[in-house]
């Protein structure tokens, strides 16, 4: 049987739609090599992810599930997914094997980790452009600060349930929201002369901060990926306590205290989620299905992965432009 | 009305507490409580104590 022949604007739409020739989704849209340098990637991933956080004004809400967005997210997801368990798999067999109590271990995981001082170099020698360059390659993930998070929360149960609800009730303003830290970032932004509006510098920054930013996204809305997700989020909370206070006090002595406001909020607020997502989320899901051990590993691994690249990438960028104005000065 | 006051102790890291309105330190000085579980710095070393700021993670095992 063929299709049949049209005989009103309805079923001539119908008959479009099913005898449209649709590219098929083809893994060769996809450059070879790393997806996670590879910006058409990144932007791609982050612009479908959009889709189900705050979607774009000019874009039809409704295609949010639209099937052939979804079928190329998922092609993408593919591949980032593979990259990352491939970077991280000696360092999550490692950590299995150290074995240990699970909060311990994920921290223990963070703070052995030898990163690039990046926030070292924040407090002690950024210029207020390489300060101002950090918030803006940061701002795609910060803008929308614990969001993704959100999404693992009706895929848990019990105390891991309850403390991620705990953790996020504090992540989005504890009830008061001028406390919202998403929006304490966006004051950072503008105290810094930054534009602070959502997604102001998706066209800038680079394939590493989209990364950074997906990869949380990756983990909150494909459901088998939920522990991975919490592991995820314990190593991002556990990174940045001590950091947030070197970030602040690099914004002080540039002169730029009033933009300090989001560090210093974390300094106090990390040290205390950090313990509750290490110990009552991970701690949690690992006691009630052992089998998740592994995953709530890979999720650490791939935010330690993700900040020392990251990390790097911003610090040989600015040593460049360093170099370069001392070449230039000395001729 | 009578209320409770939770207290989760962490591992070579702070105190967790739940459901506490102010916090007195050893020197009588009152630090209200802004946020749904505070960390209460053990170490000695915190620069917000009473408050941890994380810096109990810079001391070596040995000196713990
Ligand atoms: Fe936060
Ligand atoms: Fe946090």
């Amino acid at each position: 049987m063929h299709l049949p022949e049209p005989c009103g604007p309805v079923s001539a739409r119908v008959v479009e739609i099913l005898s449209a020739q649709r590219a098929p989704m083809s893994a060769d849209i996809l450059a070879g090599g790393s997806v996670l340098t590879d910006r058409d990637a990144q932007l791609a991933l982050w612009t479908a992810y959009e889709m189900v956080y705050r979607g774009f004004d000019d874009v039809d809400p409704c295609l949010e599930w639209d099937a052939d967005l979804i079928g190329l997210r998922r092609l993408i997801e593919d591949r980032f997914e593979c990259e990352l368990r491939a970077v991280t798999a000696d360092r999550v067999a490692e950590a299995l094997a150290r074995g240990g109590e699970v909060g311990d271990l994920v921290l223990g995981l963070v703070a052995d980790d030898e990163g690039p001082h990046l926030s070292s170099y924040l407090r002690r020698d950024a210029t207020t452009d390489q300060m101002c360059d950090y918030l803006r390659e940061r701002s795609v993930q910060q803008l929308k600060e614990s969001d993704p998070q959100a999404f693992l929360l009706p895929r848990l149960q019990g105390r891991a349930k309850v403390a991620l609800a705990e953790l996020q009730y504090d992540e989005f303003g504890a009830g008061d929201p001028s406390r919202l830290h998403q929006d304490l970032y966006a004051r950072t932004l503008r105290a810094t002369g930054l534009d602070p509006a959502y997604g102001a510098y998706i066209s800038e920054v680079s394939a590493l901060s989209l990364a950074s930013a997906n990869v949380m996204s990756l983990f909150g809305l494909n459901r088998r990926l939920v522990a991975a997700g919490a592991g995820h989020f314990a190593a991002f909370e556990a990174s940045s306590s001590v950091p947030s206070r070197r970030v602040a006090a690099g914004l002080a002595r540039l002169g730029l205290a009033p933009a300090a406001d989001y560090f210093e909020e974390h300094v106090e607020a990390d040290a205390v989620h950090e313990q509750i997502a290490a110990r009552d989320i991970c701690g949690s899901l690992v006691r009630d299905d052992p089998s998740l051990l592994g995953e709530v590993v890979f999720g650490v691994a791939c935010a330690l992965h993700l900040d020392a690249l990251a990390g790097a990438e911003l610090l040989s960028r600015w040593e460049r432009i360093d170099a370069r104005a001392a070449r230039s000065e000395a001729s | 009305m009578s209320r409770t006051v939770q207290v989760q102790p962490c591992p070579r890291g702070p105190v967790l507490v739940r459901g506490a309105e102010v916090v007195v330190d050893e020197d009588g000085a009152q630090h209200p409580v802004t946020r749904p579980v505070v960390a209460l710095c053990v170490c000695r070393r915190s620069s917000r104590k009473p408050w941890c700021d994380g810096t109990h993670k810079a001391i070596r095992d040995d000196l713990r």
